[in-house]
């Protein structure tokens, strides 16, 4: 009887009760809708950093906060030791997706044909274990939901394959080998006349070397680049690389400068003939839940073995993925927090104007033995089924509107990314979202009748029934 | 709770109320005492103003008296607390409202049931109970309306059958006949009759219609709060 009184009065207001259902929709929608997006975006950057960072890196200790200014200094000995105690610990190896080493190094990279260098940030890596990571997709971002980079053109049969920033390849003159499209040509270098100011004999001989024939193209027709460091032992070395392609970089600053490689080719520039050892050995997990729990039982394998390693996950490496999702964060909770205020009040308005208008049918109702808390239940139920009716009708548009955007074509360059991907709303994976926003609108809604509510319990009977 | 047979439904024993409206102070009921026995078609006739309607409203639980002792069906009405009150009136009490006071969203039927939901009964005993009611005040054919789709008789009809279906010790009705033609009066009144033969229920009414006064077994009659004349006579 209860919700049969309650159903039968918001229908009997029908233009009223369409409004206050419509304004709960609404705000159900814009929770939804920005929901979705939301977890779209926080989805596909934490996908795209764990795909190609993984989850997990140890690494020497000390190396995280002192070692990028002299990585070889901070190399894992006995890597490969290493990487089989995690991969054979029983409660780590089931849950790896791949384990694989890193390393990080700096130099400068020339062109010498185009008279041209700058300094590198170079990573040396596996190839295959890198493209296994790239198909990680946990939250089956498929379809064309998600970043899709070309695939590398660094393979583990040619260690002398790399790939360069796309900055770094206009800054080594290398756009037109590389058949780069948007890639503006260097300026010509004007010729000092300045008297003392020719170069020294030595450097001459070597620069009119380094230009006879085509020696900067190898047999593949790939343009070739030195590549310059110090080895651990303080010495400098060089090696070759074949340039295979570019790869654009999320910062610029990392995208003029980026030199990726065969881990076997940046361990010969490092160590030389010396120990081969690694600055990081990367862990990707199948499933993202797991990385506390892996993190903590690394740490503890770590000093069982009394191996001087750390472990950091992807979110301390990547301070603009927390950012980013903060910021999201704060915007939902700011969207969030205006539609509750006005379903609140549209609802306490509602309800306050039903029970100015059931006043003497409190007043009968109340004669005939109903206690002021079945009174107070009455209107509550009615607030209730408000939040549900609106609520649910919110979250069928929302659904509505986000297949319709998921089909319209519309695509979106992600923050912190290089490339565009469509514009997805991810609502139809989103049931703690969907329910969350449900349960609160449902909520306030009930709550924001208590007020009105309690005044129609409080009423005296006999002034209840004078009403007019 | 309820006295035995020959005891007093209703005493009132110095009871006074005044209503302070704003600053501005109105004895509605000033000093009255009385006593309604059990089974009685008791009427209360004044001019308007004279405090008729706050006498039912004192006798009904739904008002207190400002001073005085109301005694209803052998409870001291003011030492009920509130819930207490409620279900005092749920069980023992019917009203029957002059302007009928049905519930809107409510059909005829549903309107008659629902004093029985508040006292608990099961589906088939409601049903029962219902339609024997709506039987008797002849909108069988009519349960399903609302309000709204009935004619003013109709609708005190209902009000009539939603104070009686629960078969309560006291039915206070203020001016239950008005809205009715004089042929429906008429078997509204033997219907009240036979449940207070029946049932033993107590009928008081406040009135102008001379019809239902000429059943009165008992007469008080009050002019500006005070009581003026007490008659006791069979109809």
């Amino acid at each position: 009887m209860l919700f049969k009184i309650a159903l039968r009065n918001i229908l009997r207001n029908r233009r009223r009760s369409t409004m206050t259902i419509s304004a709960i929709a609404v705000g159900a929608m814009a929770m939804l809708l920005f929901g979705a997006f939301t977890t779209f975006v926080i989805l596909g950057i934490r996908t795209t950093t764990i795909d190609s960072a993984g989850h997990l890196t140890v690494l020497r200790t000390g190396y995280f906060a002192f070692g990028t200014g002299n990585p070889s200094a901070y190399g894992i000995p006995d890597y490969e030791a290493v990487m089989k105690t995690i991969s054979d610990d029983p409660e780590i190896g089931p849950k790896l997706a791949v384990i694989t080493p890193s390393i990080s190094l700096f130099g400068i990279a020339g062109n010498f044909s185009a008279d041209s260098s700058r300094t590198f940030i170079g990573s040396g890596v596996v190839p295959s274990d890198r493209k296994r990571m790239r198909e990680w997709n946990e939250y089956h971002l498929g379809g064309g939901r998600r970043l899709t980079r070309p695939p590398s053109p660094l393979s583990d049969d040619d260690i002398t394959k790399g790939v360069i920033g796309l900055g770094l390849a206009r800054t080594l003159s290398l756009c037109a080998p590389l058949h780069v499209a948007d890639c503006p040509a260097a300026p010509e270098k004007k010729t000092a006349a300045v008297a003392g100011a020719a170069p020294a004999p030595d450097l001459a001989d070597l620069t009119a070397q380094d230009t006879k024939g085509d020696a900067s193209a190898n047999d593949n027709g790939m343009p070739r680049i030195d590549l310059l460091s110090a080895t651990a032992g303080g010495a400098p070395n060089v090696v070759t690389i074949s340039v295979a392609g570019t790869e654009q970089q999320p910062a610029k600053e990392l995208d003029d400068g980026f030199v990726g490689m065969h881990l076997k080719l940046a361990q010969q520039l490092v160590y030389g003939r010396g120990e081969h050892k690694v600055t990081s050995i990367v862990l990707q997990l199948k499933k993202t839940e797991d990385m506390a729990a892996v993190r903590t039982r690394l740490e503890a394998l770590f000093k069982d073995k009394g191996l001087d390693l750390e472990v950091h996950d992807f979110t301390e490496f990547n301070p603009m993925y927390k950012q980013i999702v903060q910021f999201f964060g704060a915007i939902f909770s700011f969207i969030a927090l205006i539609m509750i205020v006005i379903v609140l009040f549209t609802v306490v308005n509602t309800m306050s104007m039903s029970v100015m208008e059931r006043t003497n049918e409190i007043g009968t109702t109340r004669a005939l033995g109903v206690r002021r808390s079945g009174i107070r239940r009455q209107f509550l139920a009615e607030g209730w089924l408000l939040g549900f009716l609106g609520a649910t009708l919110g979250v069928i548009l929302a659904a509505i509107i986000a297949a319709i955007v998921n089909h319209a074509g519309l695509t979106w360059q992600p923050p912190g990314q290089s490339g565009h991907v469509p514009l997805y709303l991810y609502l139809a994976g989103a049931h703690g979202l969907i329910i969350a926003t449900w349960v609160i609108l449902v909520v306030v809604a009930t709550i924001a009748a208590l007020v009105p509510a309690s005044r129609a319990a409080r009423m005296a009977v006999v002034d209840a029934l004078r009403h007019v | 709770m309820i006295g035995p047979h020959g005891e007093p439904v209703v005493r009132l024993t110095d009871v006074v109320k005044v209503y302070d409206d704003d600053g501005l102070t109105v004895k509605a009921i000033d000093d009255i005492t009385f006593t309604i026995p059990r089974r009685r078609f008791t009427m209360i006739v004044g001019p308007s103003g004279s405090g008729k309607t706050t006498l039912l409203n004192l006798m009904g639980c739904i008002d207190t008296a400002t001073t005085g002792m109301v005694e209803v069906c052998g409870q001291n009405i003011a030492k009920l607390r509130d819930n207490a009150v409620s279900d005092f009136r749920a069980a023992n009490i019917g009203f029957i409202f002059q302007n009928f006071s049905l519930v809107p969203v409510l059909t005829a039927y549903e309107n008659v049931e629902y004093p029985l939901l508040l006292l608990g009964l099961n589906a088939k005993d409601r049903r029962t109970r219902t339609m024997a009611m709506l039987d008797a005040v002849g909108l069988a054919e009519h349960k399903n309306h609302r309000p709204n789709q009935l004619s003013g008789g109709q609708r005190q009809r209902v009000a009539i059958a939603r104070a009686l279906v629960k078969e309560p010790e006291v039915v206070l009705a203020d001016e239950p006949t008005a809205n009715l033609d004089s042929a429906t009066g008429a078997s509204i009144i033997e219907l009240m009759k036979r449940q207070q033969h029946e049932r033993a229920t107590t009928f008081i009414f406040s009135t102008h219609d001379p019809h239902l006064i000429s059943h009165a077994q008992e007469t008080f009659v009050i002019r500006d709060g005070k009581l003026l004349d007490h008659t006791v006579g069979a109809a």
